[in-house]
């Protein structure tokens, strides 16, 4: 690959550093890259910024806003790219703390997107000495950029005509800069894809080296199309590479409280694990039976909640498929939960490595419910080709199949005929037809070329091209805010809707996830239970990107006793991990912090995501309206398929006489009914936030959290009511 | 007339915790039940009758997304 390529690689510059310092889990400095003029700086991380804002995506947000101005186009060169690390991550006595938190604007929401990711990246650029990768401008060619943190050095390779996708690409690299093969544990490569060029849907991949299979696996920074950002800067690849990671090398303040965290942490999970939620047996993936059993597996565009082919795609399949019982299944040093897995020897049936046997990285849940379930294609095979190749191409599992299932609910409404979609049959089940498209999304061809701009602009298309009903695409296309949804049912759960609505970047699950407290167990009845649960949950889920942490870890596995011992929310909270938490914080900085600060570090943050929103025009509370299948059923289809629940909600609970009424005046009064609760919702929400009733942060409450930098009050300003 | 999850439910004769949660269709398997408030241990499910008025909390365990 680089070999035959000699005469088009070509040394553009070079930079080179002090090593890492990390104290007390920060380097205090950025590594500062324009592309567009070559140069390579370092930057110090001010004091007043380390203290409002933390570290991880604190950073990367208020770094981000300092750049941009509200006209900053996510393919402008002043956009950035910032890769940010957090004090905690790095510390290999407790699992899930490798996470590389990536900021930039995106692509398909116009506005600050956030990813969180596993792999190396993050600790061995922290070790390397750097809290921030802050990249802006653009190259010219491909370029790779290099860091050697051991040495000291930066260098950026313009590499023309090399195929960026990543499962070949990240292979050569890794060989490529490691010195032999024990050297390539210490490699860790972010690359994308051709899918991440030619859609709004691009992924970065970020790796690490599976010692025991000898192999590259990734990791994916999925939402918001970050991926497609890296590529328009036309980054072939950054490759970091850090010799000498030990459990001291945060320079931690306490380290018997980590030492102290982690034994506790690690006992629960080989203790319980196998008898909760078998994350290092498959992993996320254990969820999909839960979802189906419960009404919440998204299947044919979210109509409907569960399917009887689900079993084909259930957990004991994955089992069956998944390589169990593999150490290389922790996508960071320590990480006892190891549920990176992934499926060896997969022969590959079409596409441009097809026959190759190759190694998929997943299935996730995600990955499976939209694929298996939105799709409608119930099919392993199918799912870890679109799995494989999604990853491959650069593009987000989550916003591909979401879009596919809204195409192919699209395709059988006659909104979309073969003359558009160039002769793909893109009814529900077919797989064939949806993997062409996934080809075509990634090489910028045929249907795929509309397709990759995502649901909002594909409804705009045709709405305006080919005169379909614009309410009704309102209604069926799962995006807010310009994100696709991920994979959840939320007609039962208003608390999950306005978790994904009034969440800042866009509908993903990872700011809240609340559909079993809410619709199963019915502990968040009121407004103010849902609204409190809302904030809580979402701020402390936050707090992860701040420090460098996984989420999983945190709820994935709790206690034995931690039901018995604490009731309704509290025990949600898991109390023993949260404190867990503030040991780890106090044990690398050496400041002690209370559960509640913990959540003021994440609402400094959190609020300034929402300000940034609005600095960019999109942080109003029309932007978090939910299209209505979120809401409630869209089609008497759907309807009829619930109709014993419906016809109770409406007799019990708006009072509606059903009597002798269609299903359209049924479905109106539940919808009428529904959207009401939605916007009280809002109301509630907002006013727990301290935000005024259009959704913007009141003066009072920025200057409370102490983010009333003057830009900030200025913004504010012109929104108060 | 019974609660479960705060819902009311009508009361059947002879409906043990195991059945309930059979007719509800609550297969987690890591889900803690409570009757007026008094914990319930997964093996006494089966002979554990549900009486006329009796609030049922079954809380799912499941951490999601």
């Amino acid at each position: 690959m680089f070999k035959e390529n000699k005469e088009k690689q070509k040394l553009l510059t070079s930079f080179e550093f002090e090593p890492g310092k990390v104290e007390k889990g920060y380097t205090d400095r950025r590594l500062y890259i324009n592309l567009s003029e070559n140069k390579i700086e370092e930057k110090p991380i001010d004091l007043q910024v380390k203290e409002i804002f933390t570290g991880g995506r604190g950073y990367g947000i208020w770094y981000l806003w300092d750049t941009v101005s509200s006209k900053t186009k996510w393919n402008d060169p002043e956009n950035e790219i910032i890769f940010c690390t957090g004090p905690i991550c790095g510390v290999t006595q407790y699992s899930g703390t490798g996470k590389t938190h990536v900021v930039t604007l995106s692509p398909e929401t116009g506005t600050v997107n956030d990813n969180n990711v596993g792999g190396y990246l993050a600790p061995f650029l922290k070790f390397s000495g750097w809290d921030l990768l802050e990249i802006q401008g653009k190259a010219k060619e491909d370029v790779i950029i290099f860091i050697d943190g051991n040495k000291g050095k930066v260098i950026i390779e313009e590499v023309s005509g090399i195929n960026p996708d990543t499962y070949l690409l990240a292979e050569k690299l890794t060989e490529r800069y490691a010195d032999d093969e024990k050297d390539k544990r210490n490699i860790s490569i972010v690359s994308s894809g051709r899918g991440a060029e030619n859609t709004n849907l691009g992924i970065l991949n970020i790796t690490w080296y599976d010692v025991r299979r000898r192999k590259v696996r990734i990791k994916q920074a999925g939402r918001g199309g970050t991926g497609s950002v890296f590529r328009d800067k036309k980054i072939l690849a950054i490759v970091t590479k850090y010799a000498g990671v030990n459990a001291g090398s945060n320079n931690a303040a306490y380290p018997e409280l980590l030492k102290k965290a982690g034994q506790r942490l690690t006992k629960e999970i080989l203790k319980l694990d196998h008898i909760q939620n078998g994350m290092r047996e498959t992993g996320t993936v254990n969820l999909l039976d839960h979802m189906q059993n419960y009404n919440c597996l998204p299947v044919h565009n979210y109509k409907f909640g569960s399917h009887p082919d689900a079993f084909k795609i259930e957990n004991k399949v994955w089992h069956q498929r998944i390589t169990q019982n593999q150490a290389g299944d922790s996508c960071w040093m320590g990480c006892a939960m190891r549920c990176a897995h992934a499926v060896d020897a997969f022969e590959l049936s079409t596409g441009p490595l097809k026959g190759e046997k190759v190694l998929v990285d997943g299935p996730e849940y995600e990955t499976a419910a939209g694929f298996g379930g939105n799709c409608g294609c119930f099919d392993p095979n199918f799912i870890l080709e679109a799995n494989f190749y999604c990853d491959n191409y650069g593009m987000d599992t989550i916003g591909v199949s979401t879009t596919i299932a809204f195409l192919m609910e699209c395709y059988e409404n006659n909104i979309i005929n073969k003359d558009i979609s160039e002769d793909l049959e893109l009814n529900f089940g077919n797989s064939k037809a949806a993997l062409e498209l996934i080809h075509q999304m990634a090489e910028g061809k045929g249907f795929g070329k509309i397709a990759g701009l995502g649901i909002r602009q594909i409804k705009k298309i045709l709405v305006e091209k080919y005169g379909a009903d614009a309410e009704f695409l309102q209604d069926i296309g799962m995006e807010c805010k310009g994100m696709e949804f991920s994979e959840y049912v939320t007609k039962e759960s208003l608390a999950q809707q306005g978790g994904y609505g009034m969440a800042n970047k866009g509908p993903q699950h990872d700011e809240n996830w609340l559909i079993f407290m809410d619709q199963v167990n019915n502990q968040i009845p009121t407004f103010e239970d849902k609204a409190s649960a809302i904030r809580y949950f979402s701020l402390f889920r936050t707090w992860f990107s701040l420090v460098g942490l996984c989420k999983l870890p945190w709820n994935d596995i709790e206690p034995e006793d931690n039901k018995r011992k604490y009731h309704g929310l509290q025990a949600a909270k898991v109390p023993e991990h949260v404190e867990n938490y503030c040991w780890l914080f106090e044990g690398v900085t050496g400041k002690s912090i209370t559960p509640e600060e913990l959540i003021l570090q994440s609402e400094r943050v959190h609020n300034l995501q929402r300000l940034f929103n609005l600095k960019m025009g999109f942080g109003t509370r029309e932007h978090d309206t939910v299209p209505y299948r979120a809401v409630g059923p869209v089609t008497a289809e759907e309807y009829e398929s619930r109709s014993e629940l419906y016809a109770q909600q409406l007799q019990e609970i708006i009072k509606f006489d059903i009597k002798g009424k269609t299903t359209e005046e049924k479905m109106k009064a539940l919808r009428d009914y529904r959207e009401e609760q939605y916007q009280k919702l809002c109301d509630a929400v907002y006013k727990r936030r301290g935000w005024d009733s259009n959704g913007v942060p009141t003066l009072e409450n920025i200057k409370k959290l102490k983010i009333d930098f003057p830009e900030v009050v200025e913004l504010v300003k012109k929104y108060q009511l | 007339m019974n609660k479960v999850n705060g819902r009311d439910r009508e009361w059947e004769k002879d409906l043990t915790v195991a059945l309930l949660l059979e007719r509800c269709k609550y297969t987690f398997p890591l889900i803690m039940v409570k009757i007026n408030g008094k914990y319930i241990p997964k093996e006494k499910y089966k002979d554990t009758l549900i009486m006329d008025n009796d609030d049922v909390r079954v809380i799912h365990s499941i951490a999601g997304g």
